[in-house]
C-alpha cells in the first residue's frame, strides 16, 4: 500500500515537473502575449495540482496535508484570477489578439 | 542537496539583480524587485530562518511592490537617461566586489559550530528559552523578551519612517474620504472588473484571519507582529485596490490609522513601564504575573500586539499617502 502511494506520488511529482517545464518553454517560445499566457497558466493550474497533490500523498494524513490543501485552494482561486486580470489589462491597453495564421515573432527572424 | 538549491537560488538572485539594473522600464524593474524578494525569502527559508522568510515574503515581495507601483503611478514609467561616468561606477563596483569577496575568505563556513556567532550569547538564549520563557519558538523569545530593547528600537524606527512619509507626502491632499473624490481615476477601484473583485472579496476575510493567526501563533511557530502587521495591512490594501481608496478610507479612516501608528508603539512602551511600576526592570515581563513564566507570556503577547498594530498602521498610512495623492 505504501509502495503504491509512493509510486503514485512520484508519478504526480514528475508529471507536475514536466508541466512546469512545458509552461516555461511555452512562455519563452510562443509568438504573442495571449499564447504565452496560455502556456504559462499551465504552471499554476495543472502543474500546481499535480505537485501539491504529490506532496500531499507523501505527507499522509497529517496537519501538513490540510495546510497543503489550503495552499492549493488559494492557488486555484488566485492564479486564474491573476491571468484574467493580466489579459483584461492587455486588452484595455489596446493589444488585440491576432487572428488567422500566427506570424513569427520579430526577434526570431 | 541544500547546497544545490542554495547555488540555484543565488544564481537566480544575481540574474534578477542584473535584470533590474539593465531594465529601462521602471514597471518591469518593480516586478523584478518583487521576484528578487521572493527568491530572497526562499533563500532565508533554506537557511532555516522561517521568521525572516515570512517577513521578506510579506513585506518585500508583497507590500513594497504595491508601494513602488503606487509611486510609479505618480511619476513616469520609464527611466530617464542620466549622463554619468560609467567607467568610474564600474571601477567602484569592481573594487567593492573584490573587497567583499576577499573578506569572505575569513568568514567561517556556513553553520560552523565554532563560528564566533554560535559561541557568543546564542547558546545561552537557546538553553534558557525553555527554562525562563517556555515557548517553542526561540526566535520570538529572543526578539520579544531577551532582546526586547532592540525590538522596541525597531518599532520606533518603523514609527518614525511612517511619520516621515506622512510629513513628506500628505502636505497637499486632505485625508477625509470626500476630499479624494475626483482627485484621480482609481477612486472607483476595480469595480468594473468582475472576476478579481469577486475572488478578492472572497479572500480578504481569510487573509485577515491568517494575519491574526500569524500574530497570535508567533510563540509556537514562525510569525509575530512584523509579519502579521504586513499581512493584515495587505488585506486592507487589497480592499482598497478592489473597492477604491474612498471606500477603504471610509472603513478605516486616516484618524484611526494614525492612532494605530502611535498606539502600537505606546502599548509596547507601556508594557515596559508597567514592568517598572510592578518592581522589575524596564521591559522585564516576569513581574507582570505572579508566575514569572506566565508573566513572560503575557508580556510577549502584548508587545507583539503593539508591533503588529504599529506595522499595520504605518504600512496603511504609507499606502494611502501614495494612493490618495493626485498625479503631480
Amino acid at each position: 500500500m505504501t509502495m503504491a502511494i509512493d509510486i503514485l506520488s512520484w508519478i504526480m511529482l514528475t508529471a507536475g515537473g514536466i508541466f512546469v517545464f512545458i509552461g516555461g518553454l511555452g512562455a519563452l517560445r510562443m509568438p504573442n502575449l495571449y499564447t504565452r499566457m496560455h502556456a504559462a497558466s499551465l504552471t499554476d493550474t495543472i502543474a500546481a495540482v499535480l505537485i501539491l497533490g504529490g506532496i500531499m500523498l507523501q505527507a499522509g494524513t497529517t496537519l501538513a496535508t490540510i495546510k497543503l490543501a489550503a495552499i492549493l485552494l488559494f492557488l486555484l482561486l488566485t492564479s486564474p484570477t491573476a491571468s484574467n486580470a493580466l489579459a483584461s489589462a492587455a486588452i484595455l491597453s489596446g493589444l488585440q489578439p491576432e487572428e488567422g495564421p500566427i506570424k513569427p515573432r520579430e526577434d526570431d527572424a | 542537496m541544500i547546497i544545490l538549491f542554495g547555488v540555484f537560488l543565488l544564481a537566480l538572485l544575481v540574474i534578477t539583480a542584473l535584470a533590474i539594473v539593465r531594465s529601462e522600464s521602471l514597471f518591469a524593474a518593480v516586478i523584478l524587485t518583487g521576484i528578487f524578494s521572493l527568491l530572497m525569502a526562499a533563500n532565508f527559508f533554506l537557511l532555516d530562518a522561517a521568521d525572516v522568510a515570512l517577513t521578506e515574503a510579506a513585506i518585500g515581495a508583497g507590500i513594497s511592490t504595491v508601494l513602488f507601483l503606487g509611486a510609479l503611478a505618480l511619476t513616469g514609467e520609464h527611466e530617464r537617461g542620466i549622463a554619468t561616468n560609467r567607467l568610474l561606477a564600474l571601477g567602484v563596483v569592481s573594487i567593492t566586489t573584490l573587497l567583499v569577496i576577499y573578506a569572505t575568505f575569513d568568514k567561517p563556513r556556513l553553520g560552523d559550530p565554532d563560528a564566533p556567532v554560535q559561541q557568543h550569547v546564542g547558546p545561552w538564549y537557546l538553553e534558557k528559552t525553555a527554562e525562563l520563557i517556555d515557548i517553542p519558538n526561540a526566535v520570538t523569545a529572543v526578539l520579544g523578551s531577551f532582546r526586547g530593547y532592540d525590538t522596541l528600537g525597531e518599532v520606533f524606527v518603523v514609527f518614525t519612517a511612517g511619520i516621515g512619509v506622512l510629513f513628506l507626502l500628505s502636505a497637499r491632499t486632505g485625508w477625509r474620504p470626500e476630499d479624494i473624490e475626483g482627485v484621480h481615476a482609481p477612486e472607483q477601484g476595480l469595480r468594473h472588473y468582475l472576476v478579481p473583485r469577486v475572488v478578492g472579496r472572497m479572500l480578504i476575510p481569510f487573509i485577515f484571519l491568517f494575519g491574526l493567526y500569524v500574530q497570535f501563533h508567533g510563540d509556537y511557530g514562525p510569525g509575530g507582529g512584523f509579519q502579521a502587521g504586513a499581512i493584515v495591512a495587505s488585506s486592507v490594501i487589497l480592499y482598497a485596490l478592489l473597492e477604491g481608496e474612498k471606500r477603504a478610507l471610509e472603513a478605516l479612516p486616516m484618524r484611526v490609522l494614525q492612532w494605530l501608528v502611535a498606539g502600537g508603539a505606546l502599548l509596547y512602551g507601556a508594557v515596559g513601564v508597567a514592568g517598572m511600576l510592578l518592581g522589575g526592570n524596564f521591559l522585564d515581563y516576569s513581574v507582570l504575573a505572579s508566575d514569572p513564566i506566565a508573566g513572560q507570556h503575557i508580556g510577549i503577547i502584548l508587545i507583539e500586539l503593539g508591533v503588529g498594530i504599529t506595522v499595520t498602521g504605518v504600512l496603511l498610512c504609507v499606502f494611502h499617502a501614495f494612493a490618495a495623492r493626485g498625479k503631480v
